[in-house]
Order: structure tokens, then sequence, then C-alpha cells
């Protein structure tokens, strides 16, 4: 979880990740964000975020997001 | 049957009334035969192409989600017998299955869309190419361009694509999704409408509300007065303007540029506020369109709140794809081993956003002036974003955000941006563009803008003046739209307030709506496309 949250406070360094459960509907991460993010943690974790996985339940928090990782990871 | 015809409001009557009539459990049936009969009415061979999207996608989605279905109903029964290995290559072989009915899927309708609308285009092209080398050009192709093929196709890809993604289910009955790609109010000109929101309305049983019938009529008169007293008054400026590059040059392009950009907006989403108002009345809710873009900061911010339906389409089926696909993550890997870690972050986004923008461009018409339009979107959007760390310096050192002067400069120097755009989407040919508006430096007449040259335009003085009204209550409806529903507010006054704000609307509709003065005022700009 450290990893990842390093990789969004990189990203946005104003923005309490730990806390913030609206990233999307908020418009904290725009489309340019979540591609960045993606490539990013496709480097870091070594799993492959696809389209499909780009819908707001699954970003809109970084607890949600390293859920996806992990339910990613358990599929590879 | 365009909506400002007294043929469609007939038409829409006799649908309320029978939709409040008869079953609820017919409504959904009625809903489409009255879509088809809109359809048949505005070109009855249009119907071949619309049968043809909706049949093959229809077909296409069932056998995707079969597969989907079969596939997962086969790792639940065998979840032990099979190893992780196992699972993994007969997903994969499933997912090829998948892949094939989509990709067939997607070249046949968006290869339909391509034909009809760029075929001559191409030819234009290849001729032009041709007469550098003397060679004799080729024919243009007669072809008919049906009405709203660029929305439906859109729609139905969208909904292809949520069923491959397995976001949603296939629907399994022919009519019925029909219902969903012909759906009239939003046929000609959108939105874009994703099968997991209309779905969840249209095909309800809906009880006679007499409050949402007066809502969704109430929205439909206000989308009335943007498009017949707003849109269609300025529209006889732009067209002196524009129909005359040789004589309307400098000062004149740039009151043209404004007038276009009023024109636009009070066009498309006057329609758009008449479609989902109908929609309302029906008991069926339409996703907004637009979210007051005008009162953006940014080009970037403005295409979160423009024609929503069509950036969102474009971001979540074609940006997305390709910004996280294989070869682009392949391509960020190359860039950040032999240009570095930022610029290895940047490039494969900045591409992505150059493919969406060409597609933009080329989708909202078959011509050069749409895709240089697309790729000056792009290039303002990729400038910005370069420019970003200086902003944060400016902003570190100036504490201007918050402060009010500062906000409208940033919405004034958004609006000046989109009408300069816009000037992409007036003339036919991108020299004629480039010149108009080089003219505005150059001409030296700005003694127009005060001296009654205006009035020579087609637009009187009293024209002037509803117009400053017309955009005044715009501005004043979307100011007061932040704090919620206009209309709401507007029904928790007396009696005597409601019956003066609506029936007043109706006569200012009625006296002051333009009423095809030799030209065709019943077209929206938006049904070309």
């Amino acid at each position: 979880m450290e990893e990842l949250l390093n990789i969004l406070r990189e990203m946005h360094p104003d923005v309490d990740f730990e806390k913030e459960e609206h990233l999307i509907d908020s418009a904290v991460l725009d489309s340019m964000d979540i591609v960045t993010l993606i490539t990013e943690i496709g480097e870091e974790f070594d799993v492959t975020i696809t389209a499909a996985d780009i819908v707001p339940d699954n970003f809109n928090s970084a607890k949600a997001l390293y859920a996806l990782i992990q339910r990613l990871e358990d599929e590879t | 049957m365009l909506f400002t015809s007294y043929r469609f409001l007939g038409f829409l009557a006799a649908l309320l009334l029978l939709y409040y009539i008869l079953p609820k459990r017919f409504q959904w049936i009625l809903l489409l035969a009255g879509s088809y009969v809109f359809y048949f009415a505005a070109g009855p061979s249009f119907l071949l192409y619309i049968l043809a999207a909706t049949v093959t996608t229809w077909f296409a989605a069932r056998r995707i989600g079969d597969n989907l279905t079969r596939q997962r109903a086969y790792l639940k029964e065998h979840a032990e017998q099979m190893d992780r290995g196992a699972k993994k290559a007969y997903k994969k072989g499933e997912e090829r299955i998948r892949r094939r009915w989509l990709a067939a899927c997607l070249l046949l309708n968006l290869g339909v869309l391509a034909v009809v609308k760029y075929t001559n285009f191409v030819i234009s092209n290849i001729n032009g190419v041709l007469s550098l080398f003397g060679g004799t050009g080729l024919s243009p192709v007669s072809l008919v361009l049906p009405l709203g093929i660029s929305f439906y196709t859109f729609q139905a890809v969208g909904y292809l694509i949520d069923v491959y993604r397995g976001t949603v289910p296939a629907e399994r009955n022919l009519p019925r999704f029909a219902l969903f790609i012909s759906f009239f109010p939003q046929l000609i000109q959108g939105p874009i409408s994703r099968w997991g929101d209309l779905s969840r309305t249209l095909y309800q049983e809906h009880e006679f509300d007499g409050r949402q019938v007066a809502f969704g009529l109430q929205r439909m008169l206000w989308g009335y007065f943007k498009k017949m007293v707003v849109a269609d008054r300025v529209l006889a400026a732009v067209m002196t303007i524009v129909g005359g590059p040789e004589v309307y040059r400098g000062a004149y392009i740039l009151a043209g540029m404004v007038f276009y950009t009023l024109q636009l907006y009070a066009d498309f989403t006057g329609g758009i506020d008449i479609t989902i108002g109908v929609a309302e009345a029906l008991g069926i809710q339409v996703q907004e369109n637009f979210i007051r873009p005008y009162f953006s900061k940014s080009l970037k911010e403005y295409w979160r709140r423009w024609h929503v339906s069509m950036s969102s389409w474009f971001r979540d089926y074609l940006f997305y794809p390709v910004s996280t696909s294989r070869w682009m993550q392949r391509f960020t890997r190359f860039v950040k081993a032999r240009l570095g870690e930022k610029p290895g972050r940047r490039l494969p986004v900045y591409l992505s956003t150059f493919v969406v923008w060409l597609a933009t461009g080329v989708w909202h018409g078959a011509s050069w002036n749409f895709i240089v339009w697309g790729l000056a979107n792009w290039a303002v959007l990729m400038a910005s974003e370069e420019l970003e760390p200086l902003y944060g310096k400016f902003h570190q050192r100036y504490a201007v955000r918050r402060k009010l002067w500062y906000r409208l400069f940033q919405v004034g120097r958004l609006f000046l941006l989109v009408c300069i755009l816009n000037l992409f989407d007036c003339y036919p040919s991108l020299s004629l563009t480039f010149g108009a508006f080089a003219s505005i430096f150059t001409a030296g007449n700005w003694e127009i803008l005060w001296d009654g040259s205006l009035l020579a335009l087609g637009l009187s003085a009293l024209d002037y003046g509803i117009l400053a009204c017309g955009t005044a209550l715009m501005l004043l409806v979307s100011l007061s739209q932040r704090g919620g529903s206009v209309r709401e507010k507007i029904a928790r006054r007396p009696y005597a307030v409601r019956f003066a704000v609506w029936y007043g609307l109706f006569l200012i509709v009625l006296l002051m709506g333009i009423y095809g003065v030799g030209y065709d005022a019943s077209q929206f700009i938006y049904n070309q496309f």
C-alpha cells in the first residue's frame, strides 16, 4: 500500500490519499492522471490494468485501487 | 420531423396521450413504434442503416454475453479440477472468440459510418493529389448520409464494448434493444447514452405524474426559447459574415466568432433541453450533456462540461484502450529508457490524446477544417499541460486563484479561445479560416463595432436587444443552476409567479421566435453530424 501511496503523492502532493474517497467523482484525478498511474502501477506491481478496469469504483480511493491491484495480482 | 416543426409537436402530443392511456406494459413498445415512425419521417431509406446497426450489434453482443456466461459457469463447475495455468489458458481461448465478435461488429458498423460519411472526402483528397501530377480525378459518389448515424453508431458501439468488458449484460430481446438505439428524442443529435444509464428507466412502466410531465414540458419550452429566440435569430448575422469572406473581415470576424459561439451554444444546448424534456415527460431519464460549459476556467475543464456524452465516449472507448494498450506500454518503456522518466510519462499520454482529438475532429465532419480543429484543441490542451508547473509557480507567488476578477479573467480567456476554435466550424476551407482570423489583426476596421455597420448584417436594433436579453437570461439561469434545479425553485413560488414565468416564456417563444425567414430555421447544427 505504501508504494501505491508514494506513486499517488508524487502525482498530487497536496492530496491526502489515505482519507480521500472521491478521487474520480471530485475530479482530483483526471483521465491523464489515470493513464500515468496505470503505467506506474504496471511497473511497480507487475500487473496489467486494462480499460475495462477503469471505473470510478476502482479509482475513487487509494484503498479501492489497492484492492484492484491485489485482485489482479491474484489472477496472474 | 424536426423538433421545431408543428408535425413534431402533433406527433409528441399524440404519443404522450397514448403512452399514458395504454396498459403500461405496452409503453416501451409504443415508444419503439413511435421512434421508427419519427425516423421514417426523416427519410425512409435511413431505416435500412439503423436496422442493420441494431441487428448486428444485438447479435454480436449476445454472442459475447453468452460466451461470458458460459465461461463463468465452466470455471465455477471445474474450479477444483483446473489449476491457475489451465484456467488462464481457457480464459484466453474464450477471450479470443469474444474479441473476434467484437472486431467483426466494430468493423462493420464503423465501416458503414466511414463509407457513408467519408468516401467523398477521401475522393476529393485523392483528386487533389492526382491533379498535382496532371491526372484526371475520380467522380464523387452519391451516398445517403442517414440522419443521426454518428450518434446511434457510437451508442451501439459503446453498448457492445460494455458487454465485451462485462460491465453490462447483453440484452436478449431484439425489439427492446432496437428501442435503445432508436429512442426518438436523442436519435438525431444525442446525447450518446450508455446502456447502463438509459435502460434503467427506458423499459420501466410509468404512471402518469403531472408534475413530471409539467417539468418535462418546461424544459422543452426553455430549449425552444434558446433555439428559436436566440440561436435562429443570431444565425442571420453569422450567415451574412461567413457568406461574404471578401467583404466581412477584421472586426466583423471578431463579432462573427462571438455570434457563432452564442448560436452554437443556444442551438445545441437548446436541442438537448428539448430531448431531455421530452424524455422527462415520458418518465425517462436521459443523462445531461452540458454542465454550464462557459463557466470553465480552462479548455480541459470545458471539455469535461461541453458535450459530455461525446467526450466521455472518446475517453472510455478510445483514450483508455489506446493509452493502456500493450503497444503503448511498450512505447512508454522505450521512451523512458531513451529519453528519461519525465518524457516517458508524458509522451504516451500525449500520443493517446492526439489519437482521440484526431478522431474527435474526424467524427465532427468530413473536412480538413474539422481535423485541424481537433488537432488545435489537442495542441492547446498539451501546451496547458506543459505550462502547468509555470502556472503552479505563479499561483504560489500570487494568491489570485480565489479572487473574483481572476476567475472572470479565466472564464473570459476560455470563452475567447473557444470562439477562435469555433472559427474552423464556420468556413468551408482552411485558407478561408486562417485568412479570416488573420484579418482581425490586419484589417483595422474596429469602427464597425460602433458605427452602426453591425445593423446591416440582417439584425435590427430590436434583434440585438432581444439577443442581449436572451443571453442575459441564459446566464442568469446558469448562475441559478449552481444552487440546484431552477424549475424546482420556480415550482416553490406562488401560483401567480409560476404562471407569469412559464406563460411569459411561452409568449416570448411564440412572439419572438424565428419562423423560417429565408433560411431553414428548423435545422439544428448538430443534426449534420
